[in-house]
């Protein structure tokens, strides 16, 4: 049997292990969103915690991601159920991109629109909101795309404590040592991959302000 | 105290990891004039600049703007009230021109109306097209991104303006153009204004008076008359390096 009578025939569940898949990325990416992104910040204000927050980050992207849901699975609540050990884990991957393109991307921002900024009498949370924010937005959604594509990766493994999602085929297929039904993951996970790739891409470019929309400082008159 | 000083520096020191920064300045602004500060880089100027915006804190030391002291404003009054341009412009690149002029007027909830009316009012101060309002900065040269960074600065009609070298970074003739606008906008608006300068043909072209800073100390504060007859060494270098040029000016001024 070939992959695409494969997908046919089980068309029900191929769609239904992606629209797990999906929801797994989507929660654990937008708990990441909600915690890095804060984080990040509070880096940009607080330089003396950007050691210890992006050390923990970084240390935490060194697990082996099957560890890494073993380690979860004695945790109380959290290993009471396979999906929220798995979203978890997950999140704390995605993590570090966020935090790190979220300090990035402000500290990026010309110190002397900041400093124009601040001298004319802006609230810290004036500019941040005004001015920060919305000038590094599209390294913050660089740093999301990043964190769904690995997620969308690293969600398979999810399977093997069993969250679901497309991982659940790519193990049975090993277990059979069929390849229809490993590529039968494998395939609609890769798709899902690409296009979350292309779609944040998309956004990330409309999204970066220095860049695009109507005229480049090439064509800037000079008068 | 001086009742007519818009600002006043009381033994003023500023410390930066350990090193003297500026050493016990004092200094009084008058209302309405402006008060050049001339040095070169590394003397001081842009740090007493950012001290009466309170960009910085002194270490030591009192600043009083319009008889307050710096510790009793709420800074944010403080700086709404002080207009800022710095030689890097420093416009906000995701904005429009009209944006950019209005953000001060536009947080301090102005009605739309009078917002549009005063930003369109203040590109025609500046010398530019209102039709650049909706442009980005990105689309402007650099000298007319410097008028916008005036424009912006005197959005909310501030009494008190502070500029760090805003026409550094012009070619020479677009600096001097923007020179003598400023001179004609400054005789038509009247503020305090406290200019930083390493240039010396500028400070005579534009300051009524003239502190002349060295590494943080005050060497001599005197109106363009007194500095081109003053004999302190220091002020003999300055005219010296500038030779030929400040006696063109002074046929000028």
């Amino acid at each position: 049997m070939n992959l695409w009578q494969f997908i046919l025939q089980n068309h029900r569940e191929v769609t239904q292990l992606t629209l797990e898949h999906i929801w797994l990325v989507g929660i654990s990416t937008l708990l990441a969103v909600a915690i890095g992104m804060p984080l990040g910040i509070l880096l940009t204000r607080w330089p003396a915690l950007r050691q210890p927050i992006l050390g923990s980050a970084n240390v935490i992207q060194t697990i082996p991601s099957l560890a890494l849901f073993g380690f979860l699975l004695p945790a109380p609540w959290i290993g009471a159920r396979a999906d929220r050990l798995a979203i978890l884990a997950l999140m704390l991957y995605a993590l570090l991109p966020l935090i790190r393109n979220t300090y990035a991307g402000i500290q990026s921002v010309d110190p002397s629109v900041v400093e124009a900024g601040r001298g004319m009498g802006l609230t810290d949370r004036q500019l941040l909101f005004q001015v920060e924010l919305p000038l590094a937005l599209g390294v913050i959604i660089a740093g999301i795309r990043v964190a769904t594509v690995l997620s969308i990766g690293l969600a398979t493994i999810a399977a093997a404590v069993g969250a679901g999602g497309l991982g659940e085929y790519i193990f049975r297929g090993l277990a059979m040592v069929n390849n229809t039904v490993i590529l039968a993951g494998a395939l609609p996970a890769a798709a899902l991959a690409l296009l979350a790739d292309s779609g944040f891409g998309w956004l990330e470019k409309r999204l970066s302000p220095q860049d695009a929309r109507r005229g480049s400082y090439a064509s800037a008159a000079s008068s | 105290m001086d009742s007519s000083a818009a600002i006043e520096f009381h033994g003023v020191s500023y410390h930066a990891r350990g090193e003297a920064v500026l050493h016990d300045l004092n200094l009084a602004i008058h209302r309405g004039e402006t008060l050049v500060l001339l040095g070169r880089s590394g003397s001081g100027k842009t740090t007493t600049l950012k001290l009466i915006n309170r960009l910085l804190t002194p270490t030591s030391g009192e600043i009083r703007v319009t008889g307050r002291a710096l510790s009793e404003w709420d800074v944010i009054r403080l700086r709404r009230m002080i207009g800022y341009v710095i030689q890097e412009v420093g416009l906000f690149p995701h904005f429009t021109i009209a944006r950019n002029i209005g953000l001060v007027p536009k947080i301090e909830n102005w009605p739309q109306d009078r917002i549009r009316q005063r930003v369109e009012e203040l590109l025609q101060l500046v010398g530019l097209d209102p039709q650049l309002a909706t442009r980005y900065p990105r689309e402007l040269s650099g000298g007319q991104r410097q008028r916008v960074g005036v424009a912006r600065a005197l959005a909310a009609d501030p009494p008190i303006l502070l500029m760090d070298e805003p026409f550094g970074a012009l070619d020479p003739l677009t600096r001097a153009q923007l020179q003598r606008e400023f001179l004609a906008l400054e005789a038509r608006l009247g503020k305090t204004v406290v200019f930083v300068t390493h240039d010396l043909n500028e400070a005579l072209l534009v300051g009524t008076r003239i502190a002349l800073l060295e590494a943080g100390r005050l060497v001599t504060l005197s109106t363009r008359e007194e500095f081109l007859s003053c004999r302190e060494p220091l002020v003999i270098a300055y005219r010296n390096a500038f030779s030929p040029e400040v006696s063109g000016e002074r046929g000028r001024v």
